[in-house]
């Protein structure tokens, strides 16, 4: 009995810790365990400050996916979003790299255009819109360029 | 004036030695980890010496230590009128910093002045060279089962201690001081990257390394009489503590 109770004690504590890692990883650290939901797909930015990898991806205000990484390609930069496989995006929708608030993180948003054609897995975006330079249209606006 | 030189240079090749005693000791231990055969019986009986047992203290201080971060930081953010940010700050110096090192630090009151102790004592009344003169290895029955139950058993701890800490800043900050609950997790999932659990895992990996070779090390030389077993369980507690702290900083500049 002595030894059937140590052995039942550990299990049930290894269990639970491994229970705490695993929604410590999963839930906030966004694991993907099951990672094949997802489709890639990269958008040519003419700047693409302010943005990480991990960065929301959205639609209409909704999350549909993150920013896998980026690359510079040609003195381009490339950012591959990774997108959720039930989220189809139309060729000709456009790629926005925006800001929450004032000061608040950079995301990227995606208009939905209206093309009958989506783009597949490793497929380009070809309409984008880079950040929104603070200081380059404070500098316009001081210098009345606008 | 000669005498001062050589008190100082008979002391310096002292702490060198000692360094280099440990660090043999550790690599020792490591390599009998690695060397069959396995007690899994002494394993089992370590992680719930280690592991089980420190559950509660754990609970105590995770959700104490969550709803003190909650507090204090809630009152800091009002000031800049963000406190949106109250769920990533709590979870982020919980999962980074406070789970990993106070953890270790409460494991090595419970349990590494115990394990001190015990290997001190069986040091004191021979029953390690009884084990010796029975050519039975030591390091195996002693040592190894301590090192490999303290390396599973410090990460797991860590995990309960994040989890409960944040639950106890949610209850602080969403019962308490009036944030909604959506605000607390989604604002937590959006800033916390896989990248700083790991952070906390290594430390905590290393942590639990660290404790158990501290805490073996010193029971396993420790002086002669009670005396002696008294003084090797105090240091090895004021040792850990030192080393995980060093230890934190290091990890922490490493990974920033």
């Amino acid at each position: 009995m002595r030894k059937y109770n140590l052995e039942l004690a550990v299990g049930v504590f290894v269990i639970a810790g491994f229970i705490c890692l695993g929604y410590l990883s999963i839930n906030l650290g966004r694991l993907e365990v099951f990672g094949t939901g997802y489709y890639v797909i990269r958008a040519e930015f003419e700047k693409a400050g302010g943005i990480k990898p991990g960065a929301s991806v959205e639609i209409a205000g909704v999350e549909v996916g993150r920013v896998k990484s980026i690359r510079l390609e040609n003195y381009q930069a490339v950012v591959y979003l990774s997108i959720r496989n039930d989220v189809k995006i139309q060729e000709d929708a456009i790629a926005s790299i925006r800001t929450k608030g004032i000061i608040g993180e950079k995301y990227i948003q995606i208009t939905p255009g209206g093309s009958e054609v989506f783009i597949a897995h490793g497929g380009k975006l070809r309409e984008t819109e880079s950040a929104i330079d603070l200081e380059e249209l404070l500098t316009k606006y001081i210098f009345g360029k606008i | 004036m000669k005498k001062y030189i050589i008190n100082i240079g008979a002391r310096v090749i002292q702490i060198i030695r000692t360094i280099g005693h440990m660090f043999i000791f550790l690599m020792n231990s490591i390599y009998f980890i690695f060397s069959p055969p396995f007690k899994y019986r002494l394993l089992l009986k370590q992680i719930y010496f280690i592991g089980n047992k420190s559950v509660v203290v754990i609970i105590l201080i995770g959700s104490f230590t969550g709803m003190v971060l909650a507090l204090q930081i809630f009152y800091t953010l009002r000031k800049f009128g963000s406190e949106a940010m109250l769920g990533p700050a709590v979870a982020l110096s919980l999962i980074r910093e406070l789970g990993p090192v106070l953890s270790a630090l409460t494991v090595t009151g419970r349990a590494g002045s115990a394990i001190t102790a015990e290997i001190g004592i069986m040091r004191i009344t021979e029953q390690i060279d009884a084990l010796i003169s029975m050519a039975l290895n030591p390091m195996k029955y002693l040592v190894v089962p301590n090192m490999v139950a303290a390396i599973i058993v410090f990460p797991l701890l860590t995990a309960i201690f994040d989890v409960i800490g944040i639950f106890g800043g949610y209850l602080i900050g969403v019962k308490l001081l009036g944030l909604s609950s959506g605000t607390y997790f989604s604002q937590m999932k959006q800033y916390i990257d896989i990248v700083d659990i790991e952070i906390g895992l290594y430390k905590s990996i290393s942590f639990g390394l660290i404790v158990s070779w501290i805490s073996c090390y010193k029971g396993y030389y420790t002086s002669y009489g009670a005396e002696g077993v008294s003084k090797a369980t105090t240091e090895s507690v004021v040792l850990s503590s030192i080393l995980i702290l060093i230890w934190d900083y290091f990890i922490g500049s490493l990974y920033l």
